[in-house]
């Protein structure tokens, strides 16, 4: 563990000089190196989260007292590196278009034994209550780091939860009349003081996209993007949907598919 | 002769192409509204699972991206005109000093199991969410244009008093697939609610129409 950590803070040095150096041929105000220095003298909460993500990864555990090492996130068994990015994608051993929150339940029943109920009991943490399935999307996350998100939806069953994902954000319901496209169709917008991304552009998606999952300094933990879509549909007023379903799937789709071609960049700080 | 045949035949096959491609677009919409619907708890109350219901209104403005076409936009607009409804009193300038705190509170309605709003909780008119309005209040949204010093940019006449009314009662009467609530209209407040809004945003008195 410690050691991780070590490497991590390495790691983040090692960025830093890079940064420096390409600031430096370019003589650009180093506005990345302020960033990773206030990074490094605060710390991002969710590092920490990342680790015991990692953790958790390799440890054996559930009634087949196995480890998720041998998870197939889409590219191929155990291949963590770049999977993120890529999700959500149709596997055929499940015939289901999943992302990486519902490929990683869909490990933890198959190779650990856990029932779906005991997998996703706490889906997100509580007050003294951590939760591992967020840990475990932050490091899986933070493996994608680096890589574009490429979600290109070609197969014909990601092409229709990219259609169901449309459809669902321009969908108008509820005693607001509500849609997504309400909060997020329109450039530099705000409600109340909090600034709202356009989500149907790939700057606007990608800002978003990229930085999940993230850190929320409001709430004191890591929210993965399933958390994110579900709490605005509270924040819609319609009831929420179920955790891992299609709804919140077919979103992150479009999402994804719009953001594709952004950086990932995790696991982000939000308000 | 044989051109308009030729001119015709081409025309049924260009229907029939319309047809099917219609088809699909209906198919697929179906499909992902079973996929939307089917992702709720069975065991939530039903009057959760209204809220998921659409009227025309949402369901063309959905189905068209919130731009519709000339005659759907003109449509909406009409049959929206026609739900607005009045105090009995008739009165429509409230208290403004109650209009402020309905304007500033984006309270209620929150349901759900994760942090649904306390049983009993008012539900506020979230103006500021989307509009500025008083000039002291610096946390305001800015989806909709700002309504600082409305009364002395646009007046206070009977006739402005009642477009705020209609506007707030139900704001597709006017601008068919607008991103505004239809306040009245939804039963989110009553009207006697929206006439201490309508202070508010007009009463010479009100923060709104001050420096
Ligand atoms: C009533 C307004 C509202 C509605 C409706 C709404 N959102 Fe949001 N959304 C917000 C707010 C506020 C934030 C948080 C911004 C912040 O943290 O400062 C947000 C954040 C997000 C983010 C993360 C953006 C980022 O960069 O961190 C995504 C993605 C998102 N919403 C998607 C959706 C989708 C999809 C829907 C529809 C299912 C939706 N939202 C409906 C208000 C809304
Ligand atoms: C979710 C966003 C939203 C909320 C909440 C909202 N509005 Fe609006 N409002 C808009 C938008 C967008 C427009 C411009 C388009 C239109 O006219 O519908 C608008 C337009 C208006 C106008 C017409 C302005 C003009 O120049 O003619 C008035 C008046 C108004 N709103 C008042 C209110 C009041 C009062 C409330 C609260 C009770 C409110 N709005 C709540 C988004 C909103």
């Amino acid at each position: 563990m410690m050691r991780t950590k070590m490497r991590l803070l390495a790691g983040v040095a090692l960025c830093l000089g890079l940064a420096a150096t390409q600031a430096g041929a370019e003589g650009k105000p180093s506005d990345e190196i302020s960033k990773y220095r206030e990074m490094l003298a605060d710390g991002n909460p969710a590092d920490l989260v990342e680790l015991r993500g990692e953790e958790l990864w390799k440890t054996a555990r559930g009634p087949k007292k196995a480890s998720l090492e041998k998870c197939d996130l889409g590219l191929g068994p155990g291949v963590v590196d770049g999977a993120y990015a890529q999700l959500p994608r149709y596997f055929k051993d499940s015939g289901k278009v999943m992302d990486a929150e519902s490929r990683l339940v869909h490990c933890m029943i198959t190779l650990q034994g856990f029932t779906k109920e005991e997998a996703i009991k706490q889906w997100f943490s509580k007050p003294g209550k951590d939760s591992d399935i967020e840990a475990l999307v932050t490091f899986i996350g933070a493996r994608s780091n680096g890589k574009p998100i490429h979600v290109p939806h070609k197969d014909p069953k990601e092409a229709a939860m990219y259609k169901t994902g449309e459809y669902i954000f321009y969908r108008r319901s509820g005693p607001q009349d509500f849609s997504c496209a309400t909060c997020h169709t329109s450039n530099g917008m705000r409600i109340r003081l909090q600034e709202l991304g356009n989500l149907t552009t790939r700057e606007g998606a990608g800002t978003a996209m990229k930085s999940f999952p993230a850190y929320r300094v409001s709430q004191g933990s890591v929210w993965t993007m399933q958390h994110r879509l579900i709490d605005c549909i509270r924040q819609a007023r319609w009831p929420e949907p179920e955790y891992l379903s299609d709804a919140v799937i077919a979103l992150e789709v479009y999402l994804q598919g719009n953001a594709s071609g952004t950086v990932m960049e995790t696991p982000g700080i939000k308000r | 002769m044989k051109t308009r045949l030729i001119a015709v035949g081409l025309l049924a096959a260009f229907a029939t192409g319309m047809a099917v491609a219609a088809n699909k677009e209906t198919s697929s919409t179906s499909e992902a509204e079973k996929a939307f619907r089917s992702s709720f708890r069975s065991d939530n109350p039903g009057y959760w699972m209204k809220r998921l219901d659409q009227d025309e209104t949402m369901a063309l403005c959905s189905k068209y991206k919130n731009v519709p076409p000339k005659n759907v936009k003109l449509k909406i607009e009409r049959d929206q005109m026609a739900t607005i409804r009045y105090p009995i009193e008739g009165k429509l300038i409230g208290d403004w000093r109650e209009g402020e705190k309905l304007a500033s509170s984006g309270k209620g309605g929150h349901i759900g199991f994760i942090q649904p709003d306390p049983p009993g909780t008012a539900r506020g008119g979230n103006c500021y969410a989307c509009h500025q309005m008083s000039p002291k209040e610096v946390a305001y949204g800015t989806i909709g244009p700002s309504l600082k010093h409305f009364a002395k940019t646009r007046g206070s006449s009977e006739e402005i008093v009642k477009y705020v009314y209609d506007k707030v009662y139900n704001s597709n009467a006017f601008t068919a697939c607008t991103n505004m609530p239809r306040i009245g209209y939804n039963n989110w407040l009553t009207p006697e609610q929206i006439t201490h809004i309508v202070a508010y945003v007009l009463d010479p008195e009100s923060p709104v129409n001050q420096e």
